[in-house]
């Protein structure tokens, strides 16, 4: 009873400090919904504007009408037909260009003919990603392109078609990975360093010793300092998974229960691994630096970047005890697949076990410090 | 006894001694080695960046595992799936029913399923069998991959059939043959390791520095040094020459990595890459710079630094994603990026060459950010309190 | 160089400048303060805090820009070039940028080269730098491993590095033991005396005035009286009296009394003996001194000071207000039961021993004084008696237990207030008390309870909802005092609780500090302020971790070597002391 009363007024005052100042209470919000809709619309491998050149040796009918598939795709914008291919060269080397498309001079003729006409596309491999993409949306139109010939030359359709379909993301955007991602990554990195700073501060401006002369024990400053934490962190989360709702309207699938129970662990073991960085270090400069060490390889190997299972086997063995990789996992399948707690204890079971890690080691700094 | 004076000083703005700047950069060398945080940022986040980046990124989808539906095991169907796994990039493992397809889907134990319905035979031999490649979706741009392999494990079966002889092709076909230009083998680390370049750089250049400058306002070290002869514009050199050449070591250090660990070629010059480096690094430094003196807090310097240069590094500057298809009110805050600049060029000089035309227009980008984030740093950082 | 202009080094005509202090409100740090700096001469700016003598010295050095009024110095227009001054002034800012990371050497060659320097000059400098501040033994050690009296010499040294035509000192005592101070001050008049340098010095130790050529007095950042320190203390003329207390009574009681009657402006002990100020002749209730031996005494600075204050500040500060009243079971009395007992005490960080074999007794209801020089071991003792630190070896109880291993329910009979201010600075005075009490478990109406009651003790009503970063230094301290005693603890313990305080905020903390103590409240107090171990019932003095002398203050007085003719104070005590156990070492 006096042991909750004391905890209770360590969290209030917690809470104060961080929400009383008008500063840092725009700092706790304000750059988590600015990163949100940055990157909400900012980090997305979709693309909507290919600058492409033409180099059609043929002139026809036919590649007339097959770049007119392109230019009519939406996603294509042709900035240049060339009449030599020497002028490929420069083009490409300047960026004004993704691609050029080459068609060559029998090309009605071949396909009339009931031959295969090849097009060349010369690609920028600068970032291979996107030239990649552009290339799969190539080949998606060449496709459509070949069945209408087909078709309008009176052929036979196809044996077989391929009916492509997507689950959980219908039009594969980008973004409704990328923003529901945002909820744990962005989370990350607010509690480890608010974690982390709150502990630091009270240590370079002494009150942490009146701290430890009042009758707190240990495990009393512990649970005082992760609870606001926690707070916090569940409110930020919130309101990413506010834009991300009502902003970006991706359809949320799943069950608001599961998903605050799957981020009420994650931020558990995010808090965990701010109060050792807080145990580690004396100053706040330490702290911010520490934090942003450990934050930094939990980002990028946290599946959001790249995937993990391009990743090789060591590696992904390693992000095992990446608390980053769990929460978004779970994020993403409750988020977008809908998956209730059945399918989502695999990735559950490992953040409370990562949880209860942190925290524990967290006690164990924490009190080897103070003895 | 005028030390403002001397012949050296000639090539000096305004009355600077050189003596007065290579003490305050001593100063600050020793400051950075003996500071084991500022040591971690410039040395150990860099090896580890590099070791992720080299070894556990990757935007290459190799072997995804698929679920194969087989209804009804038919020898059509069966040279499908076998056209389907001898791709080499895409794995199968063959059930049959949608059921069970489905719930290795779930688990996420494939990326996708490849569903041949019971009449598939039939439809075979009338036309238009459907074949259903589902992707798993939430990874887009993985999905995405997936199913380019998938339709191009379809057509060169397709095609095969169609060379034995065992139906249709009156109507011609088009055919795309692609050629990807300075990365034949698509190797995604071809543009990681030029993006790592820029991180490490922003790191340095912005977060360090950001910390430095802020630290010296919060320990009241500037109050004693600004009533001294020492000019403002000294302090800023003695802050920026240390950070300059940590910031260069670690240019260095990541394209020797990339060079001899990774295999990225260094297609252009390497005085070029010096070059153009030293830019961006000097933007860099005096953005980090400017921040600092105009909070003059450790804490919220960091805070800035963090989000207005480290993070747009990583996502705003074209590194990872293609600025030619984000919003355009995002595009034009993305002009206002150094980053964008150095991505663009590093790109260029590591894999496409000395290209002049995309070389210069980043490189002036760069130096008029540098100019004007000097300036307001010299404005900024007065020899007075408050 | 070009001769000099005669007249004064720095004058300064109505300078005045205002701070914006948030929500529209403006501080006025200075208002029309005309003043002139003479050559070759020590001149003091007295004042309590917040009286605007940071602000004066920060535009001398064209640090700030005054909002209206002009100042010349070294006969320069301070608006004009501010950089032709600052290349020929030293300044020595309050919390010195001594850069910690690097050595002492470092640090000297850092200032030797923006200075410009030349090597031949320095070889001569250098040494008689190092002579001068005592640090030639540790020029290789790092700047923040160097105790806060040599932090403060290196300051000096590191301003000193080429003759200054000007200096300014801003509060260069603060947080230094007397040795080191008196060290300080040597250095200072040698080179007055020796280069003819002009010096400006802010300080808030009174007794530092009297070493000054000239003074002049700084309040609510108007100027309240110039002139030599003889000058000033004759204000006080006929005004200051001595008196001898009676057997009956503690002297910090009489002392206490004296304060609270309406007519006095000061009362300070000096031993057995109250020295106390009047405000006007015959102004004194002589009901109060019947039956005692009134003395009249030659006016201190010190006398003249707190005249010149209370005229100005008037019934604002209201010494009877200081009185703490407790609530009345905890009004015990003293008594001979032992609250604190430490036995061969050690403290060892590696090879180095902070305590050695350290062993004193506090009883109930006693003030219990630590002194000692920097690093000499007093905040480790502290520290260990409050829990914070383990021991190396010895025993130690407080209130019967050790508290570094007993229960956390043991450290509620105890109260603490750290060396330097300790509080959240960004809550409201309300919130922290509201935390503290929490802290200690209260609740309910008893908390509302002691909130209000340590509004009203302790004068903090009015800033109940600033944040505490942002009050008047003595008000920290009094807030500081209150959330220590939210839960009514037995025993307080209060480290260097006086340092940075100016005097008359000092003198309201010994009353209160006083009135615990005669309602049972056991304190022990760590202090660099000699005057101030007056007030203690007795005291242990600590050099490099052991225990050098213990007793009464009359009993420590006795140790002191006099050459002059006064009485011995406990500041003369404490330098024979010292300097006889360094003798010693040296010898050994």
């Amino acid at each position: 009873m006096e042991s909750l009363r004391r905890i209770r007024a360590l969290i209030r005052k917690e809470l104060l400090a961080v929400l009383k100042d008008p500063k840092s209470r725009f700092i706790m919000i304000g750059p988590l919904v600015f990163q949100t809709l940055i990157f909400g619309y900012a980090a997305t491998y979709d693309l909507d504007r290919v600058r492409y050149a033409v180099h059609d040796q043929d002139r026809s009918n036919a590649s007339r009408q097959f770049l007119a598939k392109l230019d009519g795709s939406g996603t294509f914008a042709r900035i240049a037909n060339l009449h030599d291919q020497k002028e490929i060269r420069a083009l490409i080397d300047n960026k004004e260009v993704l691609l050029v498309v080459q068609i060559g001079q029998d090309f009605e003729r071949r396909l009339i003919g009931g031959q295969i006409a090849d097009v060349q596309v010369i690609s920028d491999g600068r970032n291979s990603n996107t030239a990649g993409t552009a290339l799969a949306y190539i080949g998606t139109i060449v496709e459509s392109f070949n069945a209408e010939w087909t078709r309008s030359r009176g052929g036979l359709p196809p044996p077989a078609k391929a009916v492509p379909r997507s689950w959980y993301n219908p039009n594969l955007e980008t973004r409704w990975f990328m923003v529901p991602g945002l909820i744990g990554m962005l989370t990350l990195v607010q509690m480890i360093i608010l974690t982390a700073m709150s502990v630091a501060r009270e240590r370079e401006q002494g009150t942490f010793d009146q701290l430890l002369v009042s009758p707190f024990r240990p495990m009393e400053i512990m649970v005082g300092k992760s609870v606001p934490s926690i707070l916090i962190g569940l409110v930020q989360s919130t309101i990413v998974l506010c834009i991300a709702l009502f902003w970006f309207r991706i359809p949320f699938q799943g069950s608001f229960v599961t998903l605050y129970c799957g981020m009420l662990l994650f931020l558990i073991a995010a808090v965990g691994i701010g109060l050792m960085v807080s145990s580690a270090v004396a100053t706040m400069q330490q702290a911010l630096l520490g934090g942003f060490l450990i934050i930094m390889p939990f980002a990028l190997l946290s599946g959001l970047s790249t995937p993990i299972s391009n990743m090789p086997q060591a590696m992904q063995y390693l992000t095992l005890i990446n608390p980053l990789r769990f929460a978004i996992a779970i994020v993403h399948r409750i988020f977008l697949e809908g998956a209730p707690l059945r399918v989502i204890a695999p990735d559950l079971w490992p953040l409370a076990l990562i949880a209860l890690a942190s925290l524990s080691i967290a006690v164990m700094l924490f009190r080897k410090r103070l003895g | 006894m005028n030390t403002d004076s001397g012949p050296e000083e000639a090539t000096l703005p305004r009355g600077m001694s050189p003596h007065r700047i290579r003490s305050l950069i001593r100063k600050e060398m020793l400051q950075i080695v003996r500071d084991p945080s500022s040591i971690a940022i410039a040395l150990v986040l860099p090896v580890f960046l590099i070791l992720i980046f080299g070894y556990a990124l990757s935007l290459d989808v190799k072997q995804a595992p698929l679920a194969i539906v087989l209804e009804r095991p038919t020898p059509d169907a069966a040279d499908l799936a076998a056209g389907f796994m001898r791709s080499g990039y895409l794995t199968g493992i063959v059930v049959t029913s949608m059921k069970e397809a489905t719930e290795l889907m779930i688990e996420r134990k494939v990326d996708g399923i490849l569903h041949l319905r019971e009449d598939f035979g039939r439809g075979l031999s009338s036309g238009g069998a459907p074949v259903q490649v589902i992707v798993h979706g939430v990874d887009a741009n993985r999905a995405r991959i997936i199913q380019s392999y998938a339709a191009g494990a379809f057509s060169l079966w397709m095609a095969r059939r169609s060379s034995n002889g065992n139906a249709q092709g009156s109507a011609g076909q088009v055919r795309v043959q692609s050629r990807m230009w300075f990365n034949e083998a698509v190797d995604s680390r071809y543009f990681l390791v030029p993006g790592l370049v820029v991180l490490i750089m922003t790191l340095t250049g912005a977060l360090l520095t950001a910390l430095v400058m802020a630290r010296e306002w919060e320990r009241g070290t500037l109050e004693a040094l600004f009533v001294t002869p020492v000019r403002t514009g000294e302090i800023l050199i003695g802050k920026t020459v240390p950070y300059f050449l940590l910031g260069m070591a670690g240019l260095l250090l990541t394209a020797a990595a990339g060079r001899f660990l990774f295999d990225v070629p260094l297609r252009g010059s390497f005085l070029v890459l010096l070059g153009g480096s030293a830019l961006y690094l000097l933007v860099a430094l005096a953005i980090g710079l400017f921040i600092s003196s105009a909070t003059r807090s450790q804490f919220i310097a960091s805070q800035i630094a963090l989000v207005a240069t480290f993070l747009p590094a990583l996502f705003l500057s074209g590194f990872l994603f293609d600025l030619a298809s984000v919003p355009q009110a995002v595009r034009v805050v993305s002009y206002f990026l150094p980053a964008r600049y150095y991505v663009s060029f590093l790109q260029t000089v590591f894999l496409a060459g000395d290209v002049w035309g995309v070389i210069l227009p980043n490189c002036a980008a760069m130096v008029v950010m540098m100019a004007v984030f000097f300036k307001l740093t010299l404005r900024k950082t007065k020899k007075r309190l408050a | 160089m070009t001769a000099q202009p005669e007249g004064p080094v720095l004058s300064a005509r109505s300078l005045t400048k205002r701070f914006k202090s948030g929500k529209g409100k403006e501080i006025t740090a200075l208002d029309a303060v005309s003043i002139d700096i003479p050559r070759s001469a020590v001149t003091g700016l007295l004042g309590p805090d917040g009286a605007g003598k940071t602000t004066l010295i920060r535009i001398a050095t064209g640090l700030l820009v005054p909002d209206s009024g002009s100042i010349r110095v070294l006969g320069i227009d301070l608006a004009a070039h501010p950089g032709e001054v600052q290349s020929r002034a030293g300044y020595m800012p309050q919390k010195f940028g001594l850069y910690e990371d690097l050595t002492v050497q470092e640090n000297l060659d850092l200032y030797a080269d923006l200075h410009g320097i030349p090597k031949e000059e320095r070889s001569k400098r250098y040494p008689e730098l190092m002579h001068m501040t005592g640090l030639g033994r540790f020029t290789d050690r790092l700047a923040g491993r160097l105790s806060g009296g040599m932090k403060q010499k290196l300051g000096l040294a590191c301003t000193l590095v080429r003759s200054p035509d000007i200096l300014f000192l801003d509060e260069p005592t603060v947080g230094v033991d007397p040795l080191s101070r008196r060290e300080l001050w040597e250095i200072v008049y040698r080179l007055v005396k020796e280069q003819g340098l002009t010096v400006l010095v802010s300080t808030s130790y009174l007794d530092e005035a009297e070493k000054c050529d000239t003074t002049v007095v700084l309040l609510q950042g108007k100027v309240l009286a110039q002139g030599s320190p003889s000058e000033i203390s004759s204000i006080a003329e006929g005004r200051s009296f001595r008196i001898s207390t009676p057997e009956t009574l503690k002297p910090r009681q009489l002392q206490a009394r004296l304060m609270e009657a309406p007519g006095v402006v000061d009362a300070t002990l000096e031993g057995r003996l109250v020295r106390f100020v009047e405000s006007d002749p015959g102004e004194l209730d002589p009901a109060l001194l019947r039956g005692l031996t009134v003395t009249p005494v030659r006016p201190r600075f010190e006398d003249a000071f707190m005249t010149l204050v209370r005229r100005t500040e008037g019934k604002e500060r209201d010494p009877s207000e200081a009185r703490v009243r407790l609530s009345p079971d905890q009004a015990a009395g003293v008594s001979s039961e032992l609250v604190v007992e430490v036995r061969d005490l050690v403290k060892r960080f590696g090879a180095f021993y902070a305590v050695r074999d350290v062993t004193f007794q506090v009883r109930r209801g006693e003030i219990f004084g630590l002194l000692g020089p920097n690093g000499a071991g007093k905040s480790t003792t502290f520290r260990m008696l409050c829990g914070l630190l383990q021991a190396t070896g010895g025993t130690l109880s407080v209130a019967g237990v050790d508290l570094h291993h007993a229960r956390a329910s043991a450290r509620q009979r105890i109260g603490y207030v750290a060396q330097k201010f300790s509080l959240y600075g960004q809550l409201s005075v309300l919130e922290n008390l509201d935390f503290f009490s929490g802290a200690y478990g209260l609740r309910g109406g008893n908390k509302k309870e002691r909130m209000q009651w340590a509004l009203e003790q302790f004068g903090l009503a009015q800033y109940s909802g600033s944040p505490a970063g942002q009050l008047p230094g003595g008000f920290k301290q009094r807030l500081a005092m209150a959330c220590a005693l939210m839960h009514e603890p037995e025993i307080l313990f209060l480290d260097e609780p006086t340092s940075g305080v100016d005097p008359l905020a000092r003198r309201e903390f010994w009353h209160r500090i006083g009135s615990l103590a005669d309602l049972g409240v056991t304190v022990i107090v760590t202090t660099h302020f000699m005057e101030e171990a007056e007030y203690c019932d007795r005291m242990v003095i600590m050099v490099d971790g052991e225990i050098l002398a213990a007793g009464s203050p009359a009993e420590i007085r006795g140790r002191a070597r006099m050459t002059e003719d006064r009485e011995p104070t406990i500041e003369d005590a404490f330098i024979s002391i010292v300097e006889d156990y360094r003798q010693e070492r040296r010898a050994a």
